[in-house]
């Protein structure tokens, strides 16, 4: 399943950083940072339970860039 | 600006003030000190703040952390020397002045160029007992008729039912000469009435129009990096640790080898500066920012000139086009019979036309409809009488009490006419009235007039190949490929013959070359997808297309290819020039600075200089008009 998600970030070096960080939670297939457009597309494993998923990125995101902000 | 950046300017603003003042200030010693760390920590209170999470949440090697150490080891130095602290802080204020610029440029551009591409439409009118109300489009149901007001964009995909108008497609297609549009056609969302109202009934959802189905590609493209993009991000990874290693060992390692081998003075301050002088360098920014910016203002460029880039990754592989093969029906010709020409005739072509299209009048063919699409004129039907269709021959009819015979050679034969044949390559027509043989009309495939100029451009800009594959006949196939002037040609293919021709085609290129291919989308979807590149062309409102294709053009102009490859170029060689440019400056830099010939000024200057640059830069691939 994927989702796409309005984002807050400020550089294009942070942004990468936070596709590296969604990347690695669990819970995560694969995630597209794009910087020029403010969105993420996360692409979820089968059976993962979005919300919760979302709160772990947003909490690894925020451990890798602490300005920026997932709308989700 | 928004409220970070009007935060972030004024912050600016005093600590470039109060620096001003205590330069006049004579204070010594520890006040002096003291009295610098107000700026200092006005300035960069959210820098250090910053740092400091980082290393807490072992995220060591950032910008921030680089300029909290190289700043914090400037003032250091100052104060083990009484010395000048206006460096460290004018290297934090220019850093600040460098996020503030980043920051305001990339939103501005950023937000010019969604604004190029922004066709959205707000609402739609719906008449409800007779009263006109604006609902959201995605509330309109298929089958509803919309009002369209001019100056207002068609919301969604439809059929005029009522009204007559022209519309502005230059958003679509970017194509500047408006359309006309009446009752019975059919309009696409994204357009914009100008003249008259219309009354349009809806055929698709919002979701499924044209405007929705180009604004989910148009944002979706970026998110398909570029290799040049991969590439700097993990430059970028490996890039500042790298730096943050040397500047450590430039720090520790040529005091300790001047101390122990050579029995100098170690020199600590001075080495450790320059040190320093490194970590302000090891910023990435300006390659980060600017080539992902590149290509979104070249995607950006050529969505607003009707050429739809569906990644990055295309719009750079476009450059490297080597090979482009077409479709020929509906790519290089109209796809739609016309009539092309009046041959061996003693009377006027108009004359010959309008007997053949009064014969032709009780017919549907599609041969007859062109015929009488030529003739351009109303059919007075009084004038024709007696139509017999003679099946698989033709059609005889009294015009004007005359006698008039209108189709093949066997009907020729059979009234006895002196036909002569054509060598000419498509439908032949021939006519005789009263048993006269009066010359013919040839219908074929309409060669687009842009075809020829295009595949010359392609030749001069270094396509190798162009091929042009065709399901038609051979005698065809050779016409229009001599015609256009295209390398080389295959007729008679079926679908599946057609990415056998791509297949072998691909494994004959060169590793780095691209193969294009350039259809319209219709049963070609396979072919499209096969190509390193599939560019579907005249694509408004064909969803096939848009999904198969890499590239949409969105009208059916080749020279748009032409164009498509232009703006690509144009947009790689901007990525290259940023990214030579950034990393030759810098690698100059961090060389003069271990040398001790740039100091910490030089080295703020070319971060952000080279940031600005490379940014101004990256905004030229916006300007596409004139390619």
């Amino acid at each position: 399943m994927k989702k796409s998600y309005k984002i807050e970030v400020d550089c294009a070096n942070c942004a990468n950083k936070m596709e590296e960080a969604t990347k690695k939670t669990a819970g995560v297939a694969d995630c597209v940072v794009n910087f020029m457009t403010q969105k993420m597309k996360v692409e979820f494993e089968e059976g993962a339970d979005v919300d919760s998923v979302m709160k772990e990125v947003l909490k690894n995101c925020k451990k890798v860039e602490d300005d920026c902000e997932i709308y989700f | 600006m928004n409220k970070k950046q009007k935060k972030l300017l004024t912050r600016i603003i005093i600590s470039a003030m109060l620096m001003i003042g205590l330069y006049f200030m004579p204070v010594k010693g520890l006040v002096r000190f003291l009295l610098y760390l107000i700026p200092y920590f006005v300035i960069g209170y959210d820098i250090l703040k910053k740092a400091f999470k980082g290393i807490v949440n072992r995220q060591i090697f950032d910008e921030n952390f680089l300029m909290a150490v190289a700043t914090i080891g400037a003032m250091a130095i100052a104060v083990y020397e009484d010395g000048d602290y206006t460096e460290a802080i004018a290297v934090m204020l220019f850093y600040q002045i460098g996020e503030f610029f980043q920051s305001y440029a990339v939103g501005k551009s950023r937000k010019n160029i969604s604004a190029l591409m922004d066709i959205r439409p707000d609402y739609a009118n719906v008449e409800t007992e007779g009263q006109i109300e604006q609902v959201d489009p995605d509330e309109v149901e298929v089958g509803t008729v919309i009002i369209v007001n001019p100056g207002e964009k068609i919301p969604i995909d439809g059929v005029v039912v009522e009204g007559q108008s022209s519309v502005d497609t230059s958003a679509l297609t970017g194509e500047s000469v408006p359309r006309d549009i009446e009752k019975g056609e059919e309009v696409i969302s994204g357009c914009i009435n100008l003249s008259g109202v219309l009354k349009v009934k809806t055929t698709k959802e919002f979701e499924e129009s044209t405007v929705s189905k180009v604004l989910e590609l148009v944002e979706d493209s970026s998110s398909r990096k570029s290799k040049s993009e991969n590439f700097i991000s993990k430059f970028a990874k490996y890039y500042t640790p790298a730096v943050c290693y040397s500047a450590l060992a430039l720090a520790v390692l040529p005091p300790i080898f001047i101390l122990i081998v050579l029995g100098g003075n170690p020199m600590w301050g001075s080495w450790i500066y320059r040190a320093l002088t490194f970590l302000v360098i090891s910023c990435p920014c300006a390659l980060v920012i600017s080539i992902p910016l590149s290509f979104f203002a070249g995607i950006g460029g050529a969505s607003h000139a009707g050429v739809l880039v569906k990644g990055s990754n295309y719009l750079e592989a476009l450059a490297k086009t080597k090979y482009i093969v077409f479709d020929k029906t509906g790519t290089l010709t109209h796809g739609v019979f016309e009539v092309a020409g009046v041959h061996h005739n003693k009377k006027e072509d108009e004359l010959i036309l309008e007997y053949a299209a009064l014969a032709e009048s009780a017919s549907s063919h599609p041969i007859s409809k062109s015929i009488r699409r030529a003739y351009g004129k109303k059919i007075d039907l009084s004038r024709v009488k007696d139509i017999k269709e003679i099946s698989g021959n033709g059609v005889t009819a009294t015009i004007d009490g005359k006698q008039v015979a209108v189709g093949n050679d066997k009907l020729m034969k059979s009234i006895d006419a002196d036909y002569i044949p054509c060598h000419s390559v498509g439908t032949i027509i021939h006519i005789a009235i009263d048993g006269i043989y009066e010359g013919h009309i040839i219908i074929s495939d309409i060669i687009k007039s842009t075809s020829k100029d295009a595949i010359s451009k392609m030749k001069a800009m270094g396509i190798k190949q162009t091929t042009m594959l065709t399901g038609d006949a051979k005698a065809v196939a050779k016409n229009v490929a001599e015609e256009i002037g295209v390398d080389s040609y295959y007729g008679e293919l079926l679908p599946a013959d057609k990415v056998e021709k791509i297949e072998e085609i691909l494994s004959a290129k060169g590793a780095k070359e691209i193969v294009a291919f350039v259809g319209d989308g219709i049963n070609d979807a396979p072919v499209l997808s096969r190509a390193d590149i599939g560019i579907a062309m005249g694509a408004m409102g064909s969803d096939a297309a848009i999904e198969a294709a890499d590239i949409v053009l969105m009208d059916d102009n080749p020279m748009k290819i032409v164009k498509a490859i232009n703006i690509s170029k144009k947009c790689l060689r901007i990525v290259y020039e940023n990214i030579g440019f950034a990393l030759f400056v810098k690698f100059a830099c961090l060389i003069l600075g271990a040398f001790g010939i740039a100091n910490m000024w030089l080295a703020i200057f070319a971060d952000v200089g080279v940031m600005i640059i490379a940014v101004l830069n990256a905004i030229r691939a916006l300007f596409v008009e004139k390619l």
